[in-house]
């Protein structure tokens, strides 16, 4: 008879809690992991994309014959070869597949080609001659707004409006328009199936509403569409919307032939939506003890062109306008502007990044107003569990340990005040361009709270199944890794819920199974988890109920510490559990934005150490502590990756990732001028993980995605204040604005 | 044109008939896709590969530049079904994520470690300065890296 002790031998590796080695780990390091960039097919055609030189003008004609005079090019397409409906979008279907009579933004796409090899199709897109008439753009949002040119509008009231402080501070804030600049561009293969549909294997988050998007703008039924998870090169909010999506498929169906697309890096910054530039103006009121009485908020943002996900980023903005504090009487209006700037949508962070930068400046404001700590005055204010929500009054029902968040982060270690030598960690570098007697240091704190999982009533969930068979535990989903290690995750959850020490995670496509919604909102450990935790566990009862045991594992069912089935003969029959999570509903606002909007909150806060030269306005980021509420840790090693990146994301922020956008457009769309943190800049990061379990997700484990970003850049900014004394009330901070040049 | 050369060992040909990179020779011609392009300016060090022993970024070198030379890339690092320490490293230390900049760190470290199996942290950290990671923020990669040379110490 095996006995308990030896049944335990390896059960102990990968299980919740633990870290283990990525399944995807060796391939990517032997450069044999296949992304979509990689993919090809036999007889396989390229595709490529003219896209409008102007920002807002109306075409007056379109001349195909050159490109079509080019040999190898199989189709040259114009909005009127588009079945269907021929618009797509995230809210609102507003976007034209191909822009018909008017383009609306600095590289909307006016035509594609598919040809022999990838530089014809450019060389053919090229060749297309389109006559402009041009107009005049709307690129200022101020003017959008008093145009009533917008997506959304959010109204916000709560409690009494007419208290008045005894401190009054008020601030106006902006945020510049940050790219995800993920890694691997915009890629994908369409290949038709022959009898009239398409299958896509393209970089998405989401691969359910790619499908949707491409079978309503084409005209095409549900049946005949199947998209696939594919191999990407990060996301962070750029791979939510389609793009290259419905013009590989459009192409291949026309062609009968497989047809790839990449987009050049200068592509991919116009093919693909940004972080929200944002502007924003303060009133916060005090009494003399600091308890906060009443804040007043007006938050734009502007969409550009077209809606993508404006009004749940605007959403975002005003429902978490106030930060992680106690209020009473609050007052936001927002609004997401139309103009012809370049479209926004996601990006890690989704609002609540934008208007932490400001509430935080504002408390910083307000403490030295009141000359108190602003520590202190955080604390006193911090939201805890069984607070309303200021902005939305939804009371708080899961841990919510903002208190312990800042109580940690005061108690982490300072680093060795002696400002080094090294130029590698000087201000400018190994340019030599500061003495260490020219900087000066400065210290900033700086907390978020943002909602987890889809919010406003939307009816958010995700489907998994769960096998056993020989081979061990399989996990099926749609659900998009986009490296933050989901396909870990999902493993240790079966494993720890099924009792198995083998299991795998296999992506598979909309055809196979319900959609696992969106790799975005911190969501996918929560809901894909969820979905996991649910299916195995469901999935383990039913084999211990056929089988009369009261355990599960390698060697298969067990009763009372007796073998009673071994898993040779368990994995004979078929056994699969489907399971579909959904977290708390949430509800549409009211008329003043109050309601049970959200399904679940998560906090963090940082401490940012700056070294800053202020007379040539360089700043070198040295350190940056966090404490963060994570529910469980199921993963330790990945949630640390989750958060040096989310802060390394939010460094770049504060001081030199922007998309300069002038009259439409955009002037710095490569790597070479749009600045990106490198190893040289990446500040020392320590990480205290809060794990106070309650929260839905499975284990009580929380979205750690987004929280990294969302006060890392404030309290870099913050830092830079500290160190300067200037007001510092834009972020990008740039060498101007600290120079004061 | 023909352009002849040696990689991971093996002579290699491919017809040149355009002004292209190795990269895209590499990648389209000669079934190596493991060198990634992400930039084609040579900034973010995705592509990172070594040209007669020299860490060049094969988006800028012409196709044509390359003949006569020996060219390692990513799918040659690991020798004889070995892993590279690098490698072992990395995957260990989570500096793997969505793994677009993986290959290059991989080529750009192991030339690092093979010129000076002791390198310091600041050492370290230039090396791999031409490799931009958008995921990991970086922390354990430089973990991984400081690994492998406590190791060689």
């Amino acid at each position: 008879m095996t006995t308990r002790t030896e049944r335990r031998v390896g059960r102990t590796g990968g299980l919740i809690g633990d870290s283990p080695l990525r399944p995807d780990g060796i391939p990517k390091l032997k450069g044999e992991f296949e992304y979509a960039q990689d993919l090809t097919a036999a007889e396989m055609l390229w595709g490529a994309t003219l896209r409008s030189p102007y920002a807002h003008a109306r075409i007056v004609s379109i001349d195909l014959a050159p490109a079509l005079a080019v040999g190898g090019v199989h189709a040259v397409l114009t909005a009127d070869d588009v079945p269907g409906r021929g618009t797509f979008g995230l809210e609102q279907p507003d976007q034209p597949v191909l822009a018909g009579d008017y383009v609306n933004y600095w590289g909307e796409p006016v035509v594609v080609v598919a040809a022999e090899d990838q530089d014809t199709a450019r060389r053919a897109a090229a060749a297309v001659v389109v006559e402009y008439e041009v107009l005049e753009p709307l690129v200022d949002p101020e003017e959008a707004d008093r145009r009533d040119e917008t997506f959304r509008r959010m109204k916000i009231r709560r409690g009494d409006q007419d208290i008045t402080g005894d401190v009054i501070v008020d601030g106006y804030y902006e945020v510049g328009m940050q790219d995800q600049a993920p890694l691997g561009t915009e890629a994908g293969l369409a290949i038709p199936d022959g009898h009239g549909g398409v299958d896509l294997y393209a970089t998405s988050q989401f691969v359910h509403v790619d499908h949707e998007q491409v079978v309503a703008s084409l005209g095409l039924t549900s049946d005949q569409v199947r998209s696939h998870p594919t191999g990407i090169g990060g996301a962070f909010g750029a791979r939510e919307d389609v793009n290259l999506h419905i013009h590989l498929c459009l192409l291949a169906l026309h062609t009968s032939k497989p047809v790839k697309m990449v987009y050049h890096r200068s592509e991919s910054f116009t093919g693909h939506v940004h972080r929200h530039p944002a502007r924003m103006w303060y009133r916060h009121h005090a009494d003399m003890d600091g308890n906060l009485l009443r804040v007043e908020a007006k938050v734009l943002v502007d969409g550009g062109a077209y809606a993508s996900t404006t009004g749940a980023v605007l959403a975002n903005a005003c429902y978490f306008a106030v930060g992680p504090y106690r209020c009473d009487s609050v007052t936001v209006d927002g609004v997401g502007t139309r103009t012809n700037n370049p479209p926004c949508g996601a990006m890690r962070g989704f609002g609540a990044v934008q208007v932490c930068f400001a509430h935080e400046t504002q408390m910083d404001r307000l403490a030295a107003a009141l000359d108190m700590d602003s520590l202190d005055l955080r604390r006193r204010n911090a939201l805890a569990t069984g607070d309303a929500i200021p902005t939305t009054g939804q009371i708080i029902e899961t841990p919510l340990p903002m208190t312990e968040v800042i109580d940690s982060l005061v108690a982490m270690p300072m680093p060795d005040a002696t400002i080094s030598d090294s130029p590698l960690s000087l201000p400018g570098g190994t340019g030599l361009t500061t003495e260490p007697t020219d900087v000066s240091r400065g210290v900033g704190y700086a907390l978020g709270i943002k909602n987890l999982g889809f919010s406003e009533g939307f009816d958010d969930y995700a489907q998994a199944r769960v096998r056993l068979t020989a081979e061990g535990a399989t996990v099926e989903t749609a659900a998009i890794e986009v490296g933050q290690g989901l396909v870990t995750v999902l493993a240790q959850i079966a494993r720890s819920a099924l009792g198995v020490s083998r299991a795998t995670v296999r992506n598979v496509d909309t055809s196979m199974i319900d959609s696992a919604g969106s790799t975005s909102a911190s969501r996918q450990t929560q809901l894909s988890g969820g979905a996991t935790l649910e299916a195995s566990t469901r999935l383990r009862a039913r084999i211990l109920h056929a089988y009369n045991g009261d355990d599960l594992d390698d060697d298969g069912v067990w009763s009372e510490g007796r073998l009673v089935t071994p898993m040779a003969e368990i994995t004979e029959g078929s056994w699969e559990e489907t399971a579909t999570f959904r977290h708390p509903a949430t509800t549409e606002p009211d008329e003043n934005g109050q309601g049970v909007i959200h399904a679940d909150f998560a906090v963090a806060g940082h401490r940012a150490v700056v070294d800053v030269d202020p007379e040539l306005g360089l700043v070198r980021v040295v350190r940056v502590d966090t404490a963060q509420d994570v529910g469980k840790a199921l993963n330790p090693q990945s949630v640390r990756g989750q958060i040096e990146g989310g802060i390394m994301q939010g460094v770049g922020l504060a001081i030199m990732e922007e998309l300069i956008v002038e009259d439409g457009i955009i002037r710095n769309p490569n790597f070479t001028d749009y600045l990106l943190p490198t190893i040289l800049d990446a500040p020392e990061v320590e990480a205290l993980l809060i794990e106070k379990e309650g929260s839905w997700g499975p284990y009580g484990a929380k979205g750690v995605g987004e929280p990294p970003i969302i006060s890392s850049a404030a309290a870099v900014a913050a830092a830079i204040r500290d160190a300067t004394g200037r007001p510092i009330d834009r972020i990008p901070v740039r060498p101007q604005d600290i120079a004061l040049l | 044109m023909i352009v002849s050369f040696i990689v991971n060992g093996e002579g290699v040909t491919a017809r040149v008939t355009t002004p292209v990179s190795l990269l895209d020779v590499l990648r389209d011609q000669l079934e190596l896709p493991g060198s990634k392009s992400a930039c084609e300016q040579g900034e973010c060090g995705s592509c990172s590969v070594l040209l007669d022993g020299a860490l060049v970024c094969a988006c800028l070198v012409m196709a044509v530049d390359a003949e006569g030379s020996t060219v390692r890339t990513v799918e040659g690092i690991a020798s004889e079904g070995t892993l590279h320490p690098v490698q072992v490293a990395m995957h260990e230390a989570g500096a793997v994520q969505c793994g677009f900049c993986t290959p290059g760190i991989v080529v750009a470290a192991a030339d690092l470690f093979d010129r000076d199996p002791t390198p310091t942290t600041d050492q370290i950290k230039e090396a791999v300065a031409g490799n931009i990671c958008r995921c990991t923020g970086y922390g354990a990669i430089v973990r991984a890296l400081e690994s492998v040379a406590g190791e060689r110490r």
